[in-house]
């Protein structure tokens, strides 16, 4: 099998294993960012440019270095492969190029977006941006499209990851949207308007990293950050049943897939659940979900207090 | 006189035609290949003739060939890179114009030496009149039996199809090209794999220029060896030169590698001079998306020496004082003309033509033309010309395909050597949209 160096750290991964899910089997800082790469999405991946790293030795047999950087979600390991990611300045500069560049376009509507408080985006230049811009240009905007009762498109918003149109190619049984034009005017859409309709389609809001596709079941409803998650299951006939419900005190306010590694869901859950069963009765919740102290979602949320509390105690019974 | 390869016969009447070209002595390199040799000595003989890629990258053709991988029972396909769609570049157009059937030939050596059965032409969507033109010659050499099954009974079975694309430049990159062949969307693919291994519909595939099967003609003709006599050390053979701008004879010409690019610029063989009796400001030897060169490098070196029409002689000095031979296509600017303006003008060209797969070419190339635009019309601001540098550094070398790179370049080149014109084009925002800014001084090298 072959081992791979990763900012200093050694780890024996499986032939064909890529640098980024090397990467994420040590976890920690020196994950590389992702933003159109997705591991359970087939394809995905090697377009948003921010999980560039460099490698210094290309493996135990050729140990030149790589000439450009390389995306670390497509690029295999070797044996004996060095690769710098945080302690790269190359890698740094090229990955504050890339976030400059995303963000250019994007119209920073956080104040009334949906996606804000988790939206990937946001981490990615809390970490990686600048905190002014040098675009002195006019904004690219979109004509609205409307595609379908529960899905709401913001094509400003968008930043072309391609993982909505993968999802509909891999989960769903027919695709109506896709890539229309192209170069900066390119836009995800549906040629000749069409509703996106079918059992499925509701995944497209968990993979979306920022807020181009919502929920319009919850469209201005709450921020998510004055919600409770809760994992919640119900036994439902077409996909596990197993979800994440948002409360506000006992009434649901929205559904969403289980989140739980990297911003990736877990299993994906159908249009009943996600949309359509919003009645508490009908969920058997599980208990608070687990948030990330640095989300934050996690103000008002108290699982992390209550579980520090917990152990605490059992310290001391113990 | 130079040596004339590939258009030696293009003046010949009616050589588009089957018989014509027949008569002249086409189709006998098949002939000699089919019977005489096998693929592999094919291969060797384009190896020994040192041939490179004509289409930009200037990769040798034969080392290209034998990465090809070979599994069992797995098709292999060649496909000749007709999408010429760069600025500046218009030489294959001229060779399927006129002798159609000297890429035909080419390609059924090129496919015999790797062993495909079918082969394709992707040609761009705008020389529709051209693939009328081949398809009529492809029938024509199918109806003598140079192409189908069994020819000339050595038991090799070939098919070439031509494909139109619908114009887009990325469909020019390798990948694109395959993927639009396909019947996709003209993104680029993520590489590894390489198409030599996995490519057009998952099979191993060669994607050659219009040029380069071309030249195979007469590499099988005269033998490799002879073939690479021609030229100038590693740059073998002749090569197609589209020369634009402002010259006395704009127009295709094919030089042996290794002529000078004064006495190419200048003889009335060739260019035939500057326009009008004005002075040299700039010239981009090798199509729009290479490096552009001021007129004290142009036919000079930075260290003085003679500036060669070679691969290595024209990017002798790097992307500090040099540039590429690319594709050939060679654009001269004269003293009247405004460099911003042709920076401008490329930089709109690549945002249109990204294809909007990866951020930095997607966001960056559109940045781009849009702060040019504000300086050639004298809305810029000073800061606006370390900003395009750094828009450029930041596009070069993170995208999937290279197209960021060739949009990145002539700007930061344009940049580097002509920072002079980009300033008073911002300080003087009224003066700049009535005249020009004329040569740019030629800095004094530090001995």
């Amino acid at each position: 099998m072959p081992k791979v160096t990763i900012d200093g750290i050694t780890i024996e991964v499986e032939e064909g294993t890529t640098i980024m899910n090397a990467a994420r089997k040590v976890g920690g800082e020196i994950v590389p960012p992702a933003m159109c790469y997705y591991s359970k999405l087939n394809k995905s991946g090697g377009k948003c440019r921010t999980c560039l790293v460099e490698v210094t030795k290309g493996s135990e047999k050729d140990p030149r270095p790589m000439p450009k950087l390389v995306a670390s979600c497509s690029t295999t390991v070797m044996d004996g492969m060095e690769v710098s990611n945080k302690t790269s300045q190359k890698v740094l500069d090229a990955r504050k190029g890339v976030v400059e560049f995303l963000l250019i376009n994007h119209p920073l509507d956080c104040p009334v977006c949906d996606q804000a408080g988790e939206c990937d985006l946001q981490n990615l230049s809390y970490e990686h941006g600048t905190e002014g811009t040098r675009f002195e240009e006019k904004k690219r905007v979109f004509d609205k499209i409307d595609i379908g009762k529960y899905i709401q498109l913001h094509m400003t918003r968008c930043i072309m990851c391609y993982r909505c149109v993968y999802t509909a190619d891999q989960i769903t049984n027919e695709r109506v949207h896709g890539v229309l034009k192209r170069g900066d005017a390119s836009e995800i859409g549906t040629y000749i308007e069409k509703a996106i309709d079918n059992d499925f389609c509701g995944n497209v809001i968990d993979v979306c990293p920022v807020g181009a596709l919502t929920d319009k079941t919850f469209r201005f409803k709450s921020r998510v950050w004055f919600l409770n998650p809760m994992d919640a299951h119900r036994n439902c006939d077409k996909c596990c049943g197993k979800a994440v419900v948002w409360m506000f005190g006992d009434e649901i306010y929205r559904v969403t897939g289980r989140k739980d590694q990297y911003a990736e869901v877990e299993e994906f859950i159908c249009n009943t659940c996600r949309f359509e069963t919003k009645d508490l009765a009908k969920w058997t919740i599980e208990g608070p979900r687990q948030i990330s102290r640095e989300s934050v979602i996690s103000q008002g949320h108290y699982v992390t207090h209550l579980s520090k509390i917990e152990n605490k105690n059992k310290e001391k019974i113990e | 006189m130079g040596r004339k390869i590939l258009l030696e016969k293009t003046d010949i009447e009616n050589i588009h035609t089957y018989n014509v070209y027949r008569k002249e002595g086409g189709y006998s390199a098949v002939e000699k290949a089919l019977k005489k040799m096998t693929p592999d000595e094919v291969v060797e003989e384009v190896k020994k003739s040192g041939l490179r890629g004509r289409g930009g990258a200037g990769f040798p053709a034969g080392m290209k060939w034998s990465f090809i991988a070979k599994p069992e029972g797995v098709p292999r396909y060649l496909l000749c890179n007709a999408d010429e769609s760069e600025p500046g570049t218009f030489k294959d157009r001229f060779l399927m114009e006129k002798i159609p059937h000297l890429l035909i030939e080419g390609m059924i050596l090129s496919s015999y030496a790797l062993g495909c059965n079918t082969s394709y032409i992707y040609i761009r969507g705008e020389y529709m009149w051209i693939l009328r033109i081949l398809e009529k010659a492809l029938a024509e050499a199918r109806q003598h039996g140079w192409l189908g099954k069994n020819i000339l009974n050595s038991g090799y079975n070939l098919e070439i199809y031509v494909s139109p694309g619908a114009g887009a430049y990325i469909c020019g990159e390798e990948t694109a090209l395959i993927e639009s062949l396909e019947g996709k969307r003209g993104n680029p693919r993520m590489k590894p794999p390489f198409p030599a291994v996995k490519g057009l519909w998952q099979s191993p595939t060669v994607v050659n220029n219009v040029e380069t099967l071309s030249s195979v003609v007469s590499i099988v003709n005269i033998g490799g060896d002879e073939y690479a006599k021609i030229g100038l050390g590693k740059s073998t053979g002749t090569k197609l030169i589209s020369a634009c701008g402002n010259i006395r004879k704009p127009g295709v010409y094919e030089i042996e590698l290794g002529l000078s690019v004064e006495e190419f610029l200048y003889s009335d063989e060739y260019c035939g001079g500057i326009n009008d009796g004005k002075r040299l400001k700039a010239c981009i030897p090798g199509g729009s998306s290479v490096p552009v060169l001021p007129h004290y490098l142009v036919t000079k070196t930075a260290k003085g020496e003679q500036r060669l029409m070679t691969y290595e002689s024209l990017s002798d000095g790097g992307f500090a004082t040099g540039s590429m031979l690319g594709s050939g296509g060679f654009i001269v600017f004269d003293e009247d003309q405004c460099i911003v303006r042709n920076t401008w003008n490329f930089s709109r060209f690549y945002h249109h033509e990204s294809c909007g797969q990866c951020s930095p070419c997607r966001e960056g190339t559109g940045w781009m033309d849009k702060v040019l635009h504000r300086i050639e019309y004298g809305k810029g601001n000073m800061r606006d010309i370390d900003l395009l540098v750094s828009i450029s550094k930041n596009i070069e070398g993170n995208t999937i395909c290279p197209l960021g790179d060739a949009a990145a370049w002539p700007v930061a080149s344009a940049i580097r050597h002509f920072r002079e014109e980009f300033e008073w084009h911002i300080s003087e925002p009224v003066k700049c949209l009535e005249k020009n800014y004329g040569l740019v001084k030629e800095p004094i090298l530090e001995v």
